[in-house]
C-alpha cells in the first residue's frame, strides 16, 4: 500500500515580495522589462556573514526560500534534500568562462568553479543543516523540478523517507538573458506587467527565484495540500496535449468535472500560449483557469 | 523486496574503447587511454594529462549521420552509448512499453558554449548551440536521436555520482512500477571549463594518476559515455531477454562536510555504502569486489579507504580503481564502472589498479594490481562527488 | 614592509569578501586560518591565486602554504623573500 503525499510548508524568493511567510501577493510588485530580478530578502537575516561571503545569488535565496520551508513544516531537519535547477548558480559559471577566456586561463580562482556545479544549492543546504540524507539535483531545463517532485514523491509513497525537502533555483545572468534573445526564447523588448500576457511577441520575459517545500508522508497542521499524481512528457504534440491531460485525470478516477480549476502556465509568449488558449476555450472551458507566470517571470 | 532490477543492455564510449568490446579488451590487456590532450587547446596543455576520446566531434558526427557542428560533445557520445545498449537490448521499437530516460552530465554543452560565449554576439552561425547552456538540452538530443518521445527523460547532475544517481533512480522507478524500461547513465564532455576548474582546486596530477599510492599527485580528468538499458521483471519474462546482471543495492548519502572535499573519515561513504547493502539485503561479506571511486586525489584515497575500512572492518574485499584506464570522466564515472562491474561480473575478472607502487601510510590497504580471475557475484561500486554527493551502487549476477 | 602587510589585508579582505572585517581589525600575527580569522582550504586555494597574480609567485602544491599563510606576518616575509 502506497502513502499518501502531503505538502506541508512553503518557502519562496522571487521577483513578488514573497520571502517572508505573513501574507501572499498582498501587494504586487510591478515591472518593465525582458527579466526581473527577485526580491532580495534581507540576507543577513538568514545568512551568518562568515558563510555568505563566497555564496552565489542562488544559494542566498535558496537559503531564505529552505529555511523558510523548514520553519513552517517545524522540522530542523530532513531525511531528503531534492532540487531542481536548469542552469544551477549561473552568474558564477558566466564570470569563471568570462574570466577564463578573457585571462587566457590564467588567475582563475576556485570560488566560482565550485559555486558552478549545479548541485552546489542541494549540497550548501546539506552542509548547512547538517543533512547527511540523499541529496540530488535534477537539471533538466523547465522540469527540473517536476523531476524532482517525482523522485520525492516516490520515496515517500515507498516510506524510503519521511520528510523530503524539495525545491528549485535559477538565477537572472546578463549573458544568457542577451543569448537567449538572440534566439527568441526571451522577449527582445521590455514588456510591463499588466501586458505580459497579451505582448503578442515571441518569447518570455525571465525571472529568478527559489522556492522551497517540505514534504511528507505524515499529514500535520501546517499541511497545505496532497500531492496526488503528476506526468511529465519530454515531447507531445499539440495535438495530443488534450487527450493527455483527459487521460491523466481519467487514471486518477476524475474528469475535469471534478476539478475546482486549473493553473495554467501562460508565459506571454504568443506560440507557446496558444496551447494553454486551446485548452481554455475546450477541454477547461467549464471551469476557471488560473495563471500567474506574468507575475513571477519563468523559472 | 531486495529483487535486483534486470539489466539487459549496455553501452559506452571512452578513452579506451569506443564501445562495450573495446573497453573490455583494453581492460584485460592493461591498456590505458590517458595521455596528453589533442582535441583542446589550452595553456595547461603541458601540464595535464587526460582520459580524451580519440574519435573528434566531426568524426562522431559522421559515424551518426549529422551535419558538421550541429551537435556539442557531450550529446554527440552520448548517442553513440545509447545506440549501443539498445541493440544490446535488442529494442526495436522504443515506444512499446512505457520508457524513460535519465543522463547525468556535469558539462552539457559547455564545450560550444565556451567555445562561441562571444561569437554569439557578433554573427548568427552557431546560434544552434545556444541552448546547449542548458544541461538538459543534452539529455533531450540523446532522446531525439533514439526516438524516444512523449515519455519521461530527465537529467540528474551531481558532479562525479551523476551517473550512479541516474541508475539508482532508473531502478528506483522499475522497483515502484512507475516506468517498464529505463536508458539509464550519463556523458560528458572534456571543456576548458572543466579543465580550468579542476586546475583551480590543484587536484590535477601532471602525470598518469595513481589510486591510493602514497605518493599519489592527484586526478586525470577523462571525457565518456555510458549507458544501461534496466527492464522490468515482466518484460524480462515475457519476451525471454538474457539479463546481463542485476542492480541490487543503491544508496545516496551527503557528506555535510565540505563543498568539494570529502570529510576525513568517509561519513558520507560509509552510509552509502552501508544503505546500498541494506537495499540489497546482503552483508558487507558477500561482496566479491570492490569498483572504487580512487581518484587519486590525496583527499578521496585516503576518506574512501578509510570509509572501507569502516564498512568492511579487517575483510575488504580485493578492490581497484580503473581511473588509471580512462581518467576521471566525472559525471559518467559511475556508469562506466557500471559497465566494467557487468563486465567483472559476466567475465569473473577483477581489473587492475594500474600505476600503484607504494602502500598509503594511513592504513594497510593494498589495491589490486594484475588482472586477477575470481568467480564474482557481487560487485559494489562507489562514486563520490563535490556537494558532499556520495553514492553506492552492488551489482549481481543473480537477480 | 609594514606597507606590505597592510596591502596584503587590504588584498585578503577584497579577494576573500570579508566585508565585515577592516584591515585594523587583523593583527599581524593574528592566525589566518582556523580560530583567528576562520579561512578554510578554499581560501588557500583563493590566496595562492594572489600569489601568483599579484606577486609572480606560483606555488605547486596547496601544503606549501600551509606554513605561508600562517599570519600577515608569515605571509610577507614569504613574498619580499620569493617575490618576481
Amino acid at each position: 500500500m502506497k502513502k499518501e503525499v502531503f505538502i506541508n510548508s512553503v518557502g519562496s524568493v522571487s521577483v513578488q515580495k514573497t520571502f517572508d511567510n505573513s501574507g501572499f501577493l498582498d501587494e504586487v510588485v510591478n515591472y518593465e522589462g525582458t527579466s526581473v530580478k527577485a526580491v532580495d530578502p534581507n540576507y543577513k537575516e538568514y545568512i551568518p556573514p562568515a558563510a555568505a561571503r563566497r555564496m552565489a545569488k542562488g544559494i542566498k535565496m535558496s537559503a531564505v526560500s529552505s529555511q523558510n520551508a523548514m520553519i513552517e513544516a517545524g522540522l530542523e531537519n530532513v531525511d531528503a534534500i531534492i532540487v531542481g535547477t536548469g542552469l544551477g548558480c549561473l552568474g558564477d559559471s558566466e564570470k569563471f568562462v568570462r574570466d577564463l577566456l578573457d585571462n587566457d586561463e590564467q588567475y582563475l580562482t576556485p570560488t566560482r568553479f565550485i559555486q558552478s556545479s549545479h548541485n552546489t544549492v542541494a549540497g550548501s543546504i546539506a552542509l548547512d543543516m547538517g543533512c547527511k540524507g540523499y541529496n540530488f539535483t535534477y537539471v533538466h531545463a523547465n522540469i527540473s523540478f517536476e523531476s524532482s517532485l517525482w523522485d520525492a514523491k516516490l520515496q515517500l509513497a515507498n516510506e524510503e523517507a519521511e520528510t523530503i525537502l524539495v525545491g528549485a533555483v535559477d538565477e537572472v545572468v546578463d549573458h544568457h538573458i542577451k543569448t537567449h534573445q538572440f534566439i527568441d526564447h526571451i522577449k527582445k523588448e521590455p514588456v510591463a506587467m499588466e501586458n505580459v500576457l497579451r505582448s503578442g511577441t515571441k518569447g518570455i520575459v525571465f525571472g529568478e527565484g527559489s522556492h522551497f517545500f517540505v514534504l511528507s508522508n505524515q499529514k500535520q497542521e501546517s499541511t497545505y495540500s496532497k500531492l496526488v499524481d503528476l506526468g511529465v512528457y519530454n515531447t507531445l504534440p499539440t495535438t495530443e496535449v488534450s487527450e493527455t491531460i483527459s487521460d491523466f485525470l481519467k487514471r486518477n478516477d476524475l474528469s475535469t468535472k471534478d476539478l475546482d480549476g486549473v493553473i495554467l502556465g501562460n508565459n506571454g509568449d504568443v506560440e507557446h500560449d496558444s496551447i494553454y488558449n486551446d485548452l481554455g476555450t475546450s477541454l477547461f472551458k467549464e471551469i476557471p483557469q488560473f495563471v500567474y507566470k506574468h507575475l513571477s517571470r519563468r523559472v | 523486496m531486495n529483487q535486483g532490477v534486470a539489466i539487459t543492455g549496455m553501452g559506452m564510449i571512452s578513452a579506451i574503447g569506443n564501445n562495450v568490446a573495446e573497453n573490455f579488451a583494453s581492460l584485460i590487456s592493461g591498456k590505458t587511454g590517458v595521455s596528453k590532450i589533442k582535441q583542446i587547446k589550452t595553456v595547461h596543455e603541458n601540464e595535464i594529462m587526460v582520459g580524451e576520446v580519440p574519435l573528434t566531434n566531426e568524426d562522431l558526427e559522421k559515424l551518426l549521420g549529422f551535419p558538421s557542428d550541429s551537435h556539442s560533445r557531450t550529446p554527440l557520445l552520448g548517442i553513440m552509448a545509447a545506440k549501443e545498449a539498445l541493440k544490446q537490448a535488442g529494442i526495436q521499437d522504443i515506444s512499446e512499453y512505457r520508457t524513460g530516460l535519465i543522463s547525468g552530465t556535469t558539462v552539457g554543452g559547455m564545450d560550444k558554449s565556451e567555445q562561441y560565449f562571444y561569437d554569439f554576439y557578433e554573427n548568427n552561425a552557431h546560434w544552434n548551440h545556444i541552448n546547449g547552456l542548458h544541461a538538459g538540452d543534452s539529455t533531450q538530443k540523446i532522446a531525439d536521436a533514439i526516438g524516444l518521445s512523449k515519455s519521461f527523460v530527465t537529467t540528474i547532475s551531481t558532479a562525479c555520482s551523476s551517473a550512479a544517481n541516474a541508475i539508482m533512480l532508473g531502478a528506483r522507478m522499475i522497483k515502484s512500477g512507475e516506468l517498464d524500461r529505463i536508458i539509464v547513465g550519463g556523458s560528458d564532455s572534456l571543456s576548458k571549463f572543466t579543465i580550468n576548474g579542476f586546475k583551480t582546486l590543484m587536484i590535477l596530477s601532471d602525470t598518469y594518476n595513481t589510486p591510493f599510492d602514497e605518493n599519489r599527485k592527484g586526478l586525470n580528468l577523462g571525457e565518456a559515455a555510458a549507458f544501461l538499458v534496466l527492464e522490468s521483471d515482466a518484460i524480462v519474462s515475457k519476451e525471454n531477454k538474457q539479463v546481463l546482471a542485476y542492480v541490487k543495492g543503491y544508496g545516496n548519502a551527503n557528506d555535510a562536510f565540505h563543498q568539494t572535499a570529502s570529510s576525513e573519515h568517509g561519513d558520507g561513504a560509509v552510509l552509502a555504502m552501508e544503505k546500498a547493502l541494506k537495499v540489497a539485503g546482503i552483508s558487507p561479506k558477500e561482496v566479491d569486489y570492490i569498483n572504487a571511486h580512487g581518484t587519486a586525489t590525496p583527499n578521496n584515497d585516503l576518506s574512501e579507504g578509510r570509509a572501507l575500512q569502516r564498512v568492511f572492518k579487517d575483510n575488504v574485499p580485493e578492490f581497484s580503481s580503473t581511473k588509471p584506464f580512462t581518467g576521471h570522466t566525472l559525471a559518467v564515472a559511475a556508469g562506466v564502472e557500471a559497465i566494467y562491474s557487468v563486465l567483472s561480473i559476466q567475465n569473473n575478472v577483477i581489473y587492475p589498479n594500474l600505476n600503484f607502487k607504494t602502500p598509503m601510510s594511513e592504513f594497510n590497504l593494498v589495491p589490486e594490481t594484475k588482472l586477477k580471475n575470481k568467480e564474482i557475484h557481487t560487485i559494489l561500486s562507489n562514486s563520490f562527488g563535490f556537494g558532499g554527493n556520495c553514492s553506492t551502487l552492488i551489482f549481481t549476477k543473480e537477480a | 614592509m609594514s606597507d606590505l602587510k597592510q596591502e596584503l589585508k587590504e588584498k585578503i579582505i577584497e579577494q576573500l569578501n570579508l566585508e565585515d572585517i577592516t584591515a585594523d581589525e587583523i593583527a599581524d600575527n593574528d592566525p589566518l586560518f582556523g580560530d583567528g580569522l576562520g579561512l578554510d582550504s578554499i581560501d588557500a586555494l583563493e590566496l595562492i591565486v594572489m600569489l601568483d597574480k599579484d606577486y609572480g609567485i606560483k606555488l605547486a602544491d596547496p601544503k606549501e602554504g600551509r606554513k605561508i599563510f600562517e599570519s600577515i606576518d608569515s605571509m610577507a616575509a614569504y613574498i619580499s623573500a620569493h617575490k618576481a
